[in-house]
């Protein structure tokens, strides 16, 4: 079954380069957006597997879309990966004490990004 | 192929670095400039800085350019002490972050053209180190007053943690706004709320709160600093059923008391018009120049098969003009004539770019040398908003900085020098672009020691450029230090003397299809003035019979054409001239240059005419003028590319394809024969 996963990030080299692992390693579906309202936009028109998101972003950031989505019923079953730098690790651990599941920083190799995907997956 | 999806990653990191590298430079430029301001430098400049670096440093990583990651990784933590306060923006550490920039840019281009040596920021990323040694953290940090819930604070970045506590330090209100939209159309509503708001405040963040029922729509926080008593303002705000609550900073003042006219006042964080909105990022779009280049071909054949058209149907109207279908077919050719020439005009916009983009560039270049220097420079800039095409911006940048460093370093003086002489200490670079017509007018003026004739001379006459037997005017003087290997400096300095002169900047003007000229006034100062067409895909030219064979001539190089008549042709050193007003003008024939058989027709006139501008100016004889015509040039590639004074080729409407001329390349060609034969 092809797993969908939504992607949320600003920068389009750094989401194209999410969007690559996540379709062509590891054959997922990949719907991307690029900040949180449109993450927010995007979330009742699909069901997602799977959201991947950067913190630092306009308006609504990172960690308002994992707690928005750790407090709504419809959604907080999916699980989250937090993309950020390793000078946001407290906005990492806030992440987590969130509801995200795991975390990667950023430059992050194609397969730790894989790894990651197939940890919170299964 | 993952090779592919590489290469396309690559292509992709390339052109949104080059945008960031922008980004950082303007605001960069902005932040001095705010910095002088009365509210001081805005929170959002510093902000979009630093989100420009953080976002390259992440995606340089992830494309492998490890350098250029580092290297922007050592330059976000100097910025990222900035945005916390932690650090003083002064005049070292513009300088400093305005290297690095520059390095950056370098690093990339580099990168991208294959064989040019890899730049090692080691040195660079060693000075921002020793910087950020160098100050230690200004202190902890305020702790947080007023009943800021920590359910909230959970989500702030470290960012908005610091801009709340920034706030309330200054004294301004802590609000939270609840709104509730509907869920269909909350992303363009919010984005509008949010709007409305920063006239008023600075919003810190918007939290989305889940609705209680699908029905419910979707709640915001919007979490805004003001000075306003926001809930009694007169505003109809966007959304459904509002709410306000104060949850933080001092007691609310009344509305009457600060209008919002004094808005400004807290760290311009209100007004900035450049701070994020979903908006600007959703009606932008970014192409590829080589996409563009190629639609602009394609209109430019549309353009040729329009003027085929339009012959037909002049044929057409001469032999029976007055058919009704005749007429109707007439009709239908203006209308779609006259969308051809809409499209070509729009797409020619679509291409355009200010100049004022390198103009930023080489402000901050002027700073840097003159400090290096020790020469206080005015740097007066005009008409930075005129537009030149994306490809010619970017081509024009290089000759524009030499001529610029020519002028500090050798036009203008020394502070006491110029005191001397009775000037003000500090020099006066204008740095000017004027549209005229279908050109665009670039001058670079100094109010330095302007060309010294004599030195001039001298030195031509050792480079054996010159004929000591020969008398020279000014203009012909002036025209020396343009030729390869000519260069007046006395001492190799290390701005100027790159072993590149001002034969490469002409030369690479006229690549351009522009021309360089310049007028001095000894003691006064020198102006450099280039012309250049706005766009070279699809130009005007002049269609002229030589010989046996059709040239076109860009007609923006064109100054006049004359009928001459024979008599009035002079031999002056085995050349032919003629005088026209006051100067000589030298002329020339093609099939000279090419050496081909002469094909002269003796009659008693002949047709010249000039190209070239002010001084440099040569007479073409042509057999014949066919008329004007747009013509779209297209590059001969590497083996007819050598040839001397062609720029190009172009079709005719007629299928013909004929050679363009590059009209400045000729005459270096004719002038520098001229000055070796004297």
């Amino acid at each position: 079954m092809g797993k969908k996963v939504l992607v949320v990030e600003d920068s389009s080299t750094m989401r194209s380069l999410i969007v690559t692992t996540v379709e062509d390693i590891l054959g997922f579906e990949a719907v991307e957006v690029k900040n949180g309202i449109e993450a927010l936009k995007a979330l009742p028109t699909q069901s997602f597997d799977l959201i991947i998101t950067d913190i630092n972003m306009p308006n609504i950031n990172g960690l308002e879309v994992v707690k928005f989505v750790k407090e709504n019923p419809r959604y907080k079953a999916i699980p989250m990966i937090i993309v950020s730098t390793e000078q946001g690790e407290k906005e990492i651990q806030k992440g987590l004490a969130l509801g995200a599941s795991e975390y990667v920083t950023k430059p992050f190799h194609p397969d730790n990004l894989k790894k990651v995907i197939h940890k919170v997956m299964n | 192929m993952a090779t592919k999806k590489q290469d396309m990653l690559l292509k992709d990191f390339m052109i949104e670095a080059e945008e960031i590298i922008e980004t950082v430079d303007q605001s960069l430029f902005s932040m001095d400039a705010e910095k002088r301001s009365e509210s001081g430098i805005s929170p959002n400049t510093i902000h979009s800085l630093f989100r420009a670096i953080h976002t390259l440093k992440g995606t340089a990583g992830m494309v492998g350019l490890i350098p250029v990651s580092n290297l922007s990784h050592r330059m976000e933590d100097l910025l990222d002490k900035l945005r916390l306060g932690k650090l003083e923006f002064d005049d070292s550490l513009f300088d400093l972050l305005t290297e690095a920039s520059d390095m950056l840019r370098n690093m990339l281009q580099n990168y991208s053209s294959p064989g040019k040596k890899t730049i090692d920021p080691q040195p660079m990323i060693q000075r921002i180190d020793d910087r950020l040694l160098n100050k230690t953290d200004s202190g902890g940090k305020d702790p947080l007053r007023g009943g800021i819930s920590p359910d909230i604070l959970k989500t702030f970045t470290e960012y908005e943690t610091f801009r709340l506590q920034d706030n309330q330090k200054k004294g301004l209100g802590i609000y939270e706004m609840r709104v509730h939209y509907k869920l269909e159309t909350f992303d363009l509503e919010l984005v509008k709320t949010l709007d409305q708001i920063k006239p008023y405040g600075e919003v810190i963040t918007s939290l989305p709160v889940t609705g209680l029922s699908p029905d419910a729509g979707i709640m915001f926080k919007i979490i805004v600093a003001s000075k306003e008593n926001l809930p009694q303002l007169e505003v109809e705000w966007v959304g459904e059923k509002i709410e306000f609550s104060r949850i933080g900073g001092l007691p609310t003042r009344t509305a009457s008391d600060s209008g919002p006219a004094n808005a400004a006042s807290f760290g311009g964080a209100s007004q900035d018009e450049n701070s994020e909105t979903v908006k600007s990022v959703t009606q932008t779009v970014r192409v590829d120049i080589t996409k563009l280049d190629a639609l602009m071909n394609i209109v430019g054949e549309l353009v040729l098969n329009k003027s085929v058209i339009q012959q037909l149907g002049r044929s057409l109207m001469e032999k029976n003009s007055y058919s009704d279908l005749n007429l109707d077919f007439q009709k239908a050719l203006e209308s779609i004539s006259r969308k051809i020439s809409e499209l070509q005009d729009n797409l020619v916009q679509v291409r355009m770019t200010p100049v004022g983009q390198i103009f930023d560039r080489l402000v901050r270049m002027v700073r840097k040398i003159s400090r290096e220097l020790d020469k206080p420079v005015n740097v007066h800039i005009s008409g930075e908003e005129t537009s030149l095409d994306k490809s010619m911006i970017e081509a024009i940048a290089d000759p524009l900085m030499h001529l610029i460093r020519n002028a500090i370093d050798h036009g203008l003086e020394s502070k006491e020098e110029r005191l001397a002489a009775g000037k003000t200490e500090s020099g006066n670079l204008n740095l000017r672009a004027t549209q005229k017509g279908n050109n665009v007018l670039i001058e670079v003026e100094d109010d330095g020691q302007g060309i010294e004739l004599q030195a001039v001379y001298q030195k031509a006459i050792e480079k054996n450029l010159a004929d000591p037997k020969k008398e020279y005017s000014p203009k012909d003087l002036i025209n020396f230090i343009f030729l390869p290997g000519f260069s007046t400096s006395k001492a190799v300095t290390d701005l100027s003397g790159r072993g590149v002169g001002l034969d490469v900047v002409a030369k690479n003007i006229a690549k351009l299809s522009g021309m360089v000229n310049v007028e001095t006034d000894p003691g006064r100062g020198s102006k450099f003035s280039i012309t250049l067409p706005i766009t070279l895909i699809i130009i005007r030219a002049l269609i002229v019979e030589i010989g046996q064979e059709t040239y076109a001539i860009p007609l923006n190089s064109v100054s006049e054409s004359l009928i001459v008549a024979k008599s009035d042709v002079k031999s002056i050193d085995q050349r032919d001239v003629i005088q026209l007003r006051d100067q000589t003008l030298p002329l020339v024939r093609l099939e000279e240059l090419y050496q081909k058989s002469l094909s002269i027709r003796r009659e008693d006139s002949i047709y010249v005419i000039v190209v070239g501008s002010a001084e440099k100016r040569i007479g073409l004889i042509v057999d014949d003028v066919i008329g004007q015509q747009e013509i779209v040039i297209k590059s001969l590639g590497n083996i007819l590319g050598t040839l001397p004074g062609i720029a190009g080729a172009c079709e005719l409407g007629n299928r013909k394809t004929i050679l363009v001329l590059d009209v400045a390349m000729l005459i270096e060609e004719v002038l520098k024969k001229k000055a070796v034969h004297g």
